[in-house]
């Protein structure tokens, strides 16, 4: 009877144990290297990664489209004495950020330069991606909650160590900020393995067990969601907690900024649906207004801000403000349509920004600035650089026929049906965005460049190679988002019947989408 | 004529061992010329390795005959005893080693300051053991006597004898304190033994205001008890003891010391007065929130890490009063074994930070200044990575024993249905946290200041090398695979009633 039981037999090969060790023994190994041949520690870096990025398309293919239930699941026994087990499984809502995990890292490590320090600087890297792999793959309570606190100690040292001016203040107000979140978590956490130990019988921090078994009152429900929540809302961000992340995001180097942006804001709404929702669908309903509102408020205040931006980086962050909004939003429509285009749209903002990033990134290489008053006519100098940024931009804006759209779209015409104000003021983000990105654009790209930017280098070999991933997914994803759809949709599918099994919340049923149902179709 | 107890000479065997090594240590080192360099540190180190297999022995013999108590019932031998001698002896090793390079860089070197810490080490052994709240204070002062003198082992360092004097005088008042508590108490009971005294406790019902004598004395122990394990509000001496005693004796300070108040705590409030629990868990509780929220607070407006490392210890005393307070529920199982774990990962925590100071302080032991670890991270970066895993774990991130320290402490706290406790702790821990990135930022991040480079370097000499190590592997390890820690400590459960 159980909807999220892992059904597929474990695999001969323990994938997602080799996606998380993998990386961390390259980040060890990577330490130990001598400091006398970097081009040594460079290679050990690069192979750990690409193998990790292997191992996950791997996963993609292993992975059955037409299973909503966690596969390939990997389950030891750990800390007996407290019930913490090692269980890893993949479904159809991680499936994709793993991937895009797997994807990412080994292009942040050709693309970004970290200019002094290489070898702590990969160790930090791999190490970061050991423990954002572990988050995303993780179904014990206490084993999630040591990855996502894990990933802190390699990120506030790349923001540190490899960051500009101000790095060392943005670090500690990131740390901080995620920390606290995560000291009430871990209170929810243990406060939730406790309380279901009179329904199990015994004490457990398996999520799939506490799910099944447990049955919470709808006011303890609530306070422990409350707690969990609160961990994940500093991650998104959400408003009124953001704003860490300008500060993190322009201070941090550009691999920082990409890995921020691409994964680790993932980590918050991710959290939300697989440990907020999930496990407590009750308290998810009940709140879904405030998160609906805070959401929307997010949506507009990022936009806003990034309006008035004169760093293009910082500008670039707050736009993450608003493109989180609407994972939020979507998560919180509990539609098929929303959920499934939310968690597209995790994927597509973590290819569309972490490019944005990247190609930030190569515009201060060159001019050593940001500030978008000293960019001019970039356009005439780097007309290739400037097309590449252009197809990125409008990727972000959410145009259609590149990724961006598809994800924008399904949670907006997701939510119409349960959250139909929120959405109306929602979707002048998606007008602001427009204005915001595309002004930006012609205050740096159009325009006779002056003396300062006429030298400006055209798009080189190397990094055109670590863009052309990027910019193919973007044109992918928007123009065929179904194989995508088919394997995400299942476990939305589960997540929501759960939703409605334990609540009153009526799930609309629509037909109006014509993407996905691969399974029915 | 007079009869004499029976004596189990193996159960008290580690005792003997320690006082007779060390005793022997002293005299020929008195008699002979200064020993070659790190032999005192190392035969001390051995001594606690000789002990330490002893109590191995015990712990087995325990495990198969049961709690015993022994000579008239003066001492409990237990696993919660061994469990604590465990760790006495070990953190005795630990800081013993720790010291060898210390003292030669200082030109102190000798065998008394090895002497007064093994002193300490079986004041402190007797706490954990005693079932008499008289042997209790005789291990107490024992154990205090010998700090005092830690404290001032500088002779040429005003700020440690300044320290030496200042702990003295107000451990001596608490000592009074304890001992006037003692007194009460036996006024109520009409027993000095801690196991009768539960028993009779258990039994006798006051009749309404009767026990006002009971309560004065058992909040006189309680102002004792808690001026030893350094919680607000009898917390002032520990700063200015912790930054002005010779580094290393701090960190024994910090974790021996500790470990045997938290001991003797555990077993007068748990065994004595476990039928009081309602009397005293309130009062625990305050100490807890008060600890975890002032340490914390005061730990990052300091600039000095000694003193920083010091109300971050006030503030780790806080969570192990967490544990302390969760034992005092009805039918509970994890707060003893909670606090007995806590204070193990901490006090190798706090010897291998403490260590690290050590060495960064360079000679004169002045320079504890958060400035003196600038560039720490390019001139010794295996150091300062060591002392970001120590941080790191003190600030309670996974994977280290730190995390696992806190764990433990708030599960117990919300089995009890104690989340309000639970909540403050954790949040006053994110404050704490951002004085072990000060450190870090130090370490790792600020740039170099002119003078910087005429500062002595720092040097790494094997024995310090070898604790540090120790400490880091330790702290790793116990953090990935904490299993057979727990179940040790959740064997402390059975004691001596």
């Amino acid at each position: 009877m159980s909807l999220f039981a892992a059904s597929a037999p474990a695999a001969p090969f323990p994938v997602l144990t080799a996606l998380v060790l993998v990386p961390l023994i390259g980040a060890v190994l990577t330490a130990l290297g001598s400091r006398h041949r970097p081009e040594i520690t460079k290679l050990v870096a690069l192979v750990s990664s690409v193998a990790t990025a292997g191992m996950s398309l791997w996963l993609l293919a292993e992975f059955d489209s037409h299973e909503g239930g966690f596969q390939l699941v990997s389950r030891h026994s750990w800390i007996d004495s407290w019930g913490i087990g090692w269980h890893l499984g993949v479904d159809g809502i991680s499936l994709f950020l793993v991937v895009l995990t797997g994807v990412l890292f080994p292009l942040v490590i050709v693309g970004c330069d970290p200019h002094h320090d290489e070898k702590p600087y990969l160790a930090w890297l791999l190490l970061l991606e050991a423990g954002v792999m572990g988050s995303f793959l993780s179904l014990d309570l206490v084993l999630f909650f040591l990855f996502f606190e894990i990933v802190l100690v390699p990120m506030y040292f790349l923001i540190g160590g490899w960051g500009y001016d101000q790095r060392v203040y943005a670090a500690t107000k990131f740390f901080l900020y995620t920390m606290v979140g995560s000291a009430l978590m871990l209170v929810g956490i243990v406060t939730t393995a406790l309380l279901a130990r009179d329904d199990l019988g015994r004490l457990t921090f398996d999520l799939v067990e506490i799910a099944e078994g447990s049955n919470f009152a709808a006011s303890t429900g609530r306070w422990l969601f409350f707690a969990f929540a609160i961990a994940f809302a500093v991650k998104v961000p959400l408003f009124p907690l953001h704003t860490w992340l300008p500060d993190a995001h322009t201070q941090a180097p550009t691999a920082g900024s990409v890995i921020l942006a691409g994964v680790l804001l993932k980590l918050g709404t991710y959290g939300l649906l697989r440990f907020g929702v999930y496990l407590f669908p009750e308290a998810a309903v009940w709140s879904r207004e405030v998160f609906l509102t805070l959401a929307v408020i997010g949506i507009i205040w990022g936009a806003v801000a990034a309006t008035m931006q004169s760093d293009l980086k910082r500008l670039v962050a707050y736009s993450s403000v608003a493109h989180l909004g609407f994972i939020v939003l979507g998560t919180f429509a509990f539609t098929s349509e929303a959920i499934s285009g939310g968690v597209m749209q995790m994927v597509n903002h973590g290819v569309s920004t972490g490019a944005l990033f990247l190609l930030v990134g190569m515009i201060y290489e060159r001019r050593h600035t940001r500030q978008i008053a000293e960019l001019k006519g970039l356009q005439k100098v780097a007309p290739i650089f400037a097309a590449a940024f252009m197809v990125v931009m409008l990727s972000s804006i959410g145009v259609p026929g590149l990724n961006g759209f598809v994800g924008e779209f399904l949670v907006l015409i997701g939510s119409f049906s349960t959250a139909r104000w929120w959405v109306v003021i929602g979707a002048t983000g998606v007008i602001l965005a427009a204005l915001y990105l595309l002004w930006a654009y012609q205050r740096v790209f159009h325009g006779e460049p002056d003396e300062a930017n006429s030298s400006f280098r055209e798009l080189r070999l190397r990094e055109g190679a670590v863009l052309f991933p990027f910019i193919a997914l973007i044109v992918f994803c928007g123009v065929y988002p179904k194989p995508m759809l088919d394997r995400i949709e299942p476990s939305v599918k589960a997540l929501l019947e759960r939703v409605e099994e334990k609540t009153d919340f009526v799930v609309p049923v629509s037909d109006h989408t014509g993407h996905g149902e691969g399974g029915e179709g | 004529m007079v009869q004499y107890p029976s004596i189990d000479w193996l159960a008290i065997a580690p005792l003997i061992v320690l006082l007779g090594g060390t005793l022997l240590v002293l005299v020929t080192g008195s008699l002979t010329k200064v020993w070659p360099r790190g032999l005192y540190a190392v035969s001390t180190a051995v001594l606690s390795a000789a002990a330490l297999v002893v109590e191995m022995v015990l712990w087995n013999r325990v495990g198969h005959e049961g709690p015993v108590s022994i000579i008239n019932d003066a001492l409990a031998i237990d696993r919660f005893t061994l469990f604590v001698w465990i760790g006495v002896t070990i953190a005795t090793g630990l800081v013993s080693l720790s010291t060898s390079e210390y003292l030669r860089r200082e030109q102190l070197e000798g065998p008394e300051t090895y002497t007064m810490y093994v002193c300490a080490a079986i004041g402190a052994m007797i706490m954990a053991a005693s079932n008499d709240m008289v042997v209790l204070f005789l291990g107490l002062e024992t154990l205090s006597i010998a700090l005092y003198v830690l404290a001032a082992s500088h002779r040429r360092r005003v700020d440690s004898q300044e320290s030496g004097l200042k702990y003295f005088v107000l451990g001596g008042f608490a000592s009074a304190f304890f001992l006037y508590g003692i007194a009460l108490v036996y006024g109520a009971v009409g027993t000095t033994n801690i196991a009768r005294s539960g028993q009779l406790l258990s039994q006798q019902v006051f009749v309404k205001g009767d026990d006002a004598l009971l309560l004065a004395g058992v909040a006189l122990l309680m102002v004792g008890l808690a001026f030893k394990v350094a919680a607000v509000p009898f917390h002032f001496w520990t700063p200015d003891v912790y930054q002005g005693a010779p580094t290393p004796s701090t960190s024994f300070m910090a974790s021996v010391g500790k470990f045997a108040a938290f001991a003797a705590m555990l077993r007068v409030l748990t065994t004595a007065l476990g039928p009081r629990a309602d009397d005293w868990r309130p009062v625990v509780w305050v100490l807890a929130i008060a600890s975890v929220v002032v340490g914390s607070i005061l730990a990052i407006v300091q600039s000095d890490v000694k003193r920083m490392l010091a109300y971050s210890s006030i503030g780790h005393a806080g969570f192990i009063l967490i544990g302390v307070e969760a034992a005092g529920h009805a039918g509970d199982q994890d707060g003893i074994p909670s606090s007995l774990l806590y204070l193990l990962l901490y006090s190798v925590l706090v010897i291998g930070t403490f260590t690290v100071v050590s060495l960064v302080t360079r000679s004169g032991d002045r320079a504890s200044d958060i400035g003196s670890f600038r560039g720490l991270g390019k001139e010794r970066p295996l150091l300062a990575l060591a002392m970001t895993v120590f941080l790191l774990a003190q600030a309670g991130m996974p994977v280290t024993s730190g995390f696992i320290a806190k764990f433990s402490v708030i599960k117990a706290a919300a089995d009890n249905e104690s989340y309000a406790v639970a909540i403050v702790a954790m949040v006053a821990s994110v404050v704490s946290a951002f004085l072990y990135l000060r450190i870090m930022i130090s370490m790792w991040m600020s740039d170099a200041e002119s003078g910087d480079e005429a500062r002595e370097k720092v040097t790494v000499p094997w024995t310090a090398g070898v604790v540090v190590l120790a400490s880091v592997v330790f702290t790793l390890v116990a953090g990935v695979f904490p299993g057979w820690l727990i179940d040790a400590t959740r064997d402390a459960l059975v004691v001596v009633r």
